[in-house]
């Protein structure tokens, strides 16, 4: 029976309230009186040097305030990067300079070039266009083998090539990896790309900075994951401002995907020029902008290579990948194809070896980091591909041979470094057959073979290392910083709670699972827990939101400082009740005393702490606010497996997704409605991905993807009727190692789902008699169509 | 993206040849043009409007006539910014062969595009430039030999087919 409220309750999620009705908060809704806006000048070309910027007739302009150049942040730090790779030479990665606005050279479609603030928009715009640039073209590269192959073009002159790093994983097993490939009975190779993609969050990024000349104060709104973060990237490494005289508040933010993890140069240029012009300084990006300027995700060119023994069993896994950087390092580039890639490579299964190599490459284009999935989506798919391959080149079932591979004992440390504490993979396969009803898609097949269409049965398994992160492991990976997260719970005279946590809520429903954790824990209701977030003036310092990690990291801090509250307060009503602490038990709101009817009521207990007249003073302070900082001591580890049934129609090779099916194992769920709608979204983003999705450039270096009519995203209509897009997560091995015992949901969905769109539609122009091994995403008609006709 | 085509013009080479280092033709030919100044020695500049798809925008450009061989070939390439709709270049190879009872002219050209018009006109970029050079050397036909057939009938009956150009140079 479904509860109706706390920890395992399908709360009604209390903020769409206030999205659904206008009433909510975002960073554009943010005008400050006397503010100015700003307009940046973007670069048209994808590389070339910057001969001269006349700024003159722009400055006498009307409205105009001021018109900022590269020349005027000489002073000031460039964009960090927050996580050093080490090469498998042991060398640390090139780290080129990223400076706020572009200087010397430009690098990419997009990069902003000047900044005009007026006060009006439009003649900041009308301003931009009087602004003479003179740039002295030069060739770009776009393609990242040439990039490496060739120092022709070199994206930063300064550094030795176009190559990042070149990542080997793990090092010391490449020999007995390659041995292992010698003594294969079959070998499948499988070369593919992973589509380079744009988030599209709903809401494009603002940001608005404000200055005080009282105080000295300077403050950002910002549409961020992680205030904390960007107060700290921008304060300590960009402008110099002490974190004491820095506050950044990111407000409701309507999606961030991953995008809004990194600190942009936007915010630096606001925050920067509120105090230069001593006004507030607004900038809301357009979609366009939004193209060409918020960090892409994805955009991997891999090799990869599946060693199996003459009983099919998985003895090694090779894989080589060229990983697209852009032009800059974004905040946590580095890392995405390396050690939230890499480390996943082991995927459900007990491959004994494995190595990854990975090269990053700068190219014109503009920076790639993580987006939802974020390593893990590339990683799982081509593992899965290869093995759907491998399947077919031996004839078997690729369901059988998943099975006969999967990891069954726990804990298992895999090849590359990671320990899965938790999983049970059989039991995920078990489910996902059943509510896809595989045993009814012949029927099905046979009934689309009637229509004249294909039709496809695709089956895919993934794992994901989620609950970021260890600090102490990260820190020797290269992270530039730690991974806790903490949480404040203050508890009010009359009862009620706050709860400031350092993770962001931009769409996940936080304020509600939040609060059902902590009234669960209280044995209150719901609606006395008020979650607030995403102001470092607010909230303890912290990490923030990605990577699914919230509820495992967040989640924890906050369990943490509840059971600090519930200790205090039951020293509290040990004095009230004038019993021994330890019969002192909390149940429904209240406190009793074992064994007895004496009992004393929350509110009782919390208003004694505030009006402490009847208090042990000489034992503890009065007050009851407690803070904890929860570092994980692992990853947490979500699996699953999910299908896919797709209808292709031979004419036209278009496709359909006819059923969709996933059987998640996320640990213990705290609401279930908001986990199936996270996977419900993840899993559209994924068939975006794998249908849809392109983001594409030209040889020149040209964005030619950067408006809806020429990216084309998911819509409902792409996605199968919900009566057939069933998400589970019954099976649950809860994680061991976190309060809670859960594992997050975020991105299980857009990681697990598009090999399984491929595998698929693989399965369906076979069954038609065509022999088509892999088409890359986004399987387009065109692109299908093509392979069928060879 | 690159292009080609041929056509025939009813005038002799030099004539045909005279055509393209006028200004005053080139601005009559290219279509949205506002203005067109400058010299075949010293390049010409000129003020262009034009509409891609979702993109209107004053394009002002420079052309230079190079490689000129009279009256046999050129190559012309251009420039012209756009502001914030972003920019287009090109060049083309121009040849005249002379042929009975006129001048072929083939072309080849190549043109890029950049910013908006890459970001938002890509789709249809290259039906656009072939539209646009269809128009380009349909008018300057006329601009050399006058109207089609029909057309100078209706106007006058007894003239003999001129084009305005061709009628300004022979006076």
């Amino acid at each position: 029976m479904p509860k109706d409220g706390g920890i395992g309750a399908s709360s009604k999620r209390r903020e769409d309230v206030r999205f659904l009705t206008g009433t909510g908060n975002y960073t554009d809704d943010i005008n400050i009186h006397g503010q100015a806006h700003v307009f940046f000048l973007r670069s048209d070309i994808a590389h070339g040097t910057i001969t001269s910027v006349d700024t003159g007739a722009a400055e006498g302009m009307p409205g105009v305030v001021k018109v900022f150049t590269g020349a005027d942040f000489e002073a000031v730090g460039g964009m960090p990067c927050g996580w050093q790779v080490t090469d498998k030479h042991g060398q640390p990665m090139q780290e080129p300079k990223h400076p706020i606005l572009a200087h010397g050279k430009v690098r990419h479609v997009g990069e902003p070039i000047a900044a005009v603030v007026a006060d009006t928009l439009e003649q900041a715009r009308d301003a931009a266009e009087a602004i003479v640039v003179d740039i002295d073209e030069l060739p770009a590269v776009v393609d990242m083998k040439a990039a490496v192959a060739s120092d022709d073009v070199k994206v930063h002159d300064d550094l030795t090539s176009n190559l990042c790093y070149d990542w080997g994983f793990v090092e010391e097993n490449k020999d007995a990896t390659d041995a292992a490939f010698e003594a294969a009975a079959h070998v499948t190779t499988l070369e593919l790309v992973n589509n380079r993609l744009v988030a599209n969050p709903m809401e494009p990024r603002v940001a608005v900075g404000d200055y005080a000349r009282g105080t000295d104060e300077s403050t950002l709104y910002t549409t961020s994951q992680n205030p904390h973060v960007i107060r700290l990237l921008m304060g300590a490494f960009v402008l110099g401002i002490p974190e004491h005289k820095l506050r950044v508040v990111a407000p409701d933010v309507g999606g961030g995907f991953g995008t809004k993890i990194f600190h942009y140069q936007e915010e630096a240029f606001c925050t920067f020029a509120a105090k230069a012009c001593n006004r507030a300084v607004k900038w809301t990006s357009s979609r366009s902008e939004a193209f060409m300027s918020d960090a892409h995700g994805r955009d991997h060119v891999t090799k990869i290579e599946l060693a199996l023994d003459g009983d099919n069993n998985f003895t090694a896994v090779r894989t080589e990948t060229y990983a697209n950087m852009g032009a800059y390092l974004s905040t946590f580039a580095p890392s995405i194809p390396t050690w939230l890639h890499g480390t996943l490579m082991a995927g459900n299964y007990k491959t004994p070896l494995i190595y990854v190599n990975v090269k990053a490459v700068f190219t014109n284009t503009v920076p790639v980091d993580a987006y939802r999935g974020a390593g893990r989506p590339e990683a799982t798919f081509q593992l899965e591909r290869v093995i759907d391959k491998a399947a077919r080149e031996l004839g078997v079932d690729p369901v059988e041979l998943r099975r006969q591979n999967f990891i069954t004992e726990f804990p298992y440390a895999t090849p590359v470094a990671v320990e899965y504490d938790t999983g049970d993979y059989h039991a995920t396969m078990d489910k996902v057959l059943e509510i896809s009803d595989r045993d009814g898609f012949a029927a099905r097949r046979a009934e689309s073979e009637a229509k004249g269409k294909l039709r496809g049965f695709g089956i895919n398994c993934f794992i994901e290392a989620c609950g970021i992160a260890p600090s102490n492991l990260v820190g020797q990976l290269g992270a530039r910083a730690g991974l806790y997260e903490s949480a404040t719970v203050r508890v009010n005279a009359t009862g009620g709670l706050v709860v400031m946590t350092g993770s962001h809520s931009h769409g996940q429903g936080h304020e509600t699972s939040f609060a059902q954790v902590v009234a669960d824990m209280i044995g209150i209701d719901e609606n006395m827990v008020e979650i607030v977030h995403g102001d470092t003036s607010k909230t303890p310092m912290g990490m923030g939101t990605y990577g699914s990690r919230s509820i495992a990291v967040g989640g924890s801090a906050m369990v943490r400082a509840t059971e600090k509250i519930i200790a205090k307060a039951k020293k509290i009503a040990s004095h009230l009740l004038e019993a021994s602490e330890s019969d002192i038990e909390l149940k429904d709101g209240a406190f009793s005393v074992a064994g007895t009817d004496k009992s004393v009521a929350w509110g009782d207990v919390t208003l004694a702490a505030y009006v402490p007249h009847n208090y042990p003073l000489e034992d503890i302070e009065p007050g009851l606010e407690e803070t904890a900082f929860y570092d994980p001591s692992n990853f947490t580890y979500p699996a699953g497996a999910y299908t896919c049934e797709v209808e292709v129609d031979p004419a036209t090779g278009e496709v359909t997704i006819e059923r969709f099916a996933s059987a998640d194992d996320f640990g213990n769920v705290v609401n279930p409605m908001i986990v199936e709608g996270q996977v419900h979204g993840g899993i559209a983003q994924g068939i975006g991905q794998a249908l849809l999705e392109n983001c594409s450039y030209d040889e020149n270096g040209q964005l030619l993807t950067a408006s809806y009519m020429d990216y084309t995203m998911p819509r409902a209509d792409n996605l199968p009727q919900m009566d057939h897009y069933v998400v589970d997560h019954s099976c649950q091995t809860p994680c061991t190692h976190n309060p809670l015992g859960v594992k997050g949901c975020g991105e299980a969905g857009a990681i697990g789902s598009p090999p399984t769109v491929i595998n698929a539609i693989i399965d369906a122009l076979q069954s038609g008699g065509h022999d088509v091994a892999h088409i890359d995403m986004p399987a387009t008609p065109a692109r299908v169509w093509a392979a069928m006709h060879g | 993206m690159e292009m080609s085509g041929s056509i025939k013009i009813d005038a002799d080479r030099e004539t045909v040849w005279a055509a393209l280092l006028s200004p005053d033709v080139l601005k009559e030919c290219v279509p949205g043009c506002q203005e067109m100044t400058g010299t075949p020695e010293d390049g010409f500049a000129a003020t262009v409007v034009q509409k891609v798809g979702p993109v209107k925008a004053t394009f002002k450009g420079e052309v230079q006539l190079q490689d000129r061989v009279p009256p046999e070939s050129l190559r012309l390439v251009g420039e012209g910014k756009g502001g914030a709709a972003g920019f287009a270049k090109g060049g083309a190879k121009v040849q005249l062969v002379e042929e009975e009872g006129g001048t072929r002219l083939d072309y080849e050209a190549e043109a890029k595009v950049g910013g908006k018009l890459a970001q938002l006109g890509s789709r249809i970029i290259d039906g656009f430039a072939r539209k646009m050079a269809d128009q380009f050397f349909e008018k300057f036909r006329q601009a050399v030999e006058g109207p089609a057939e029909d057309e100078a009938a209706d106007a006058s009956p007894d003239a003999p087919k001129k084009g305005w150009f061709r009628s300004m140079v022979s006076g």
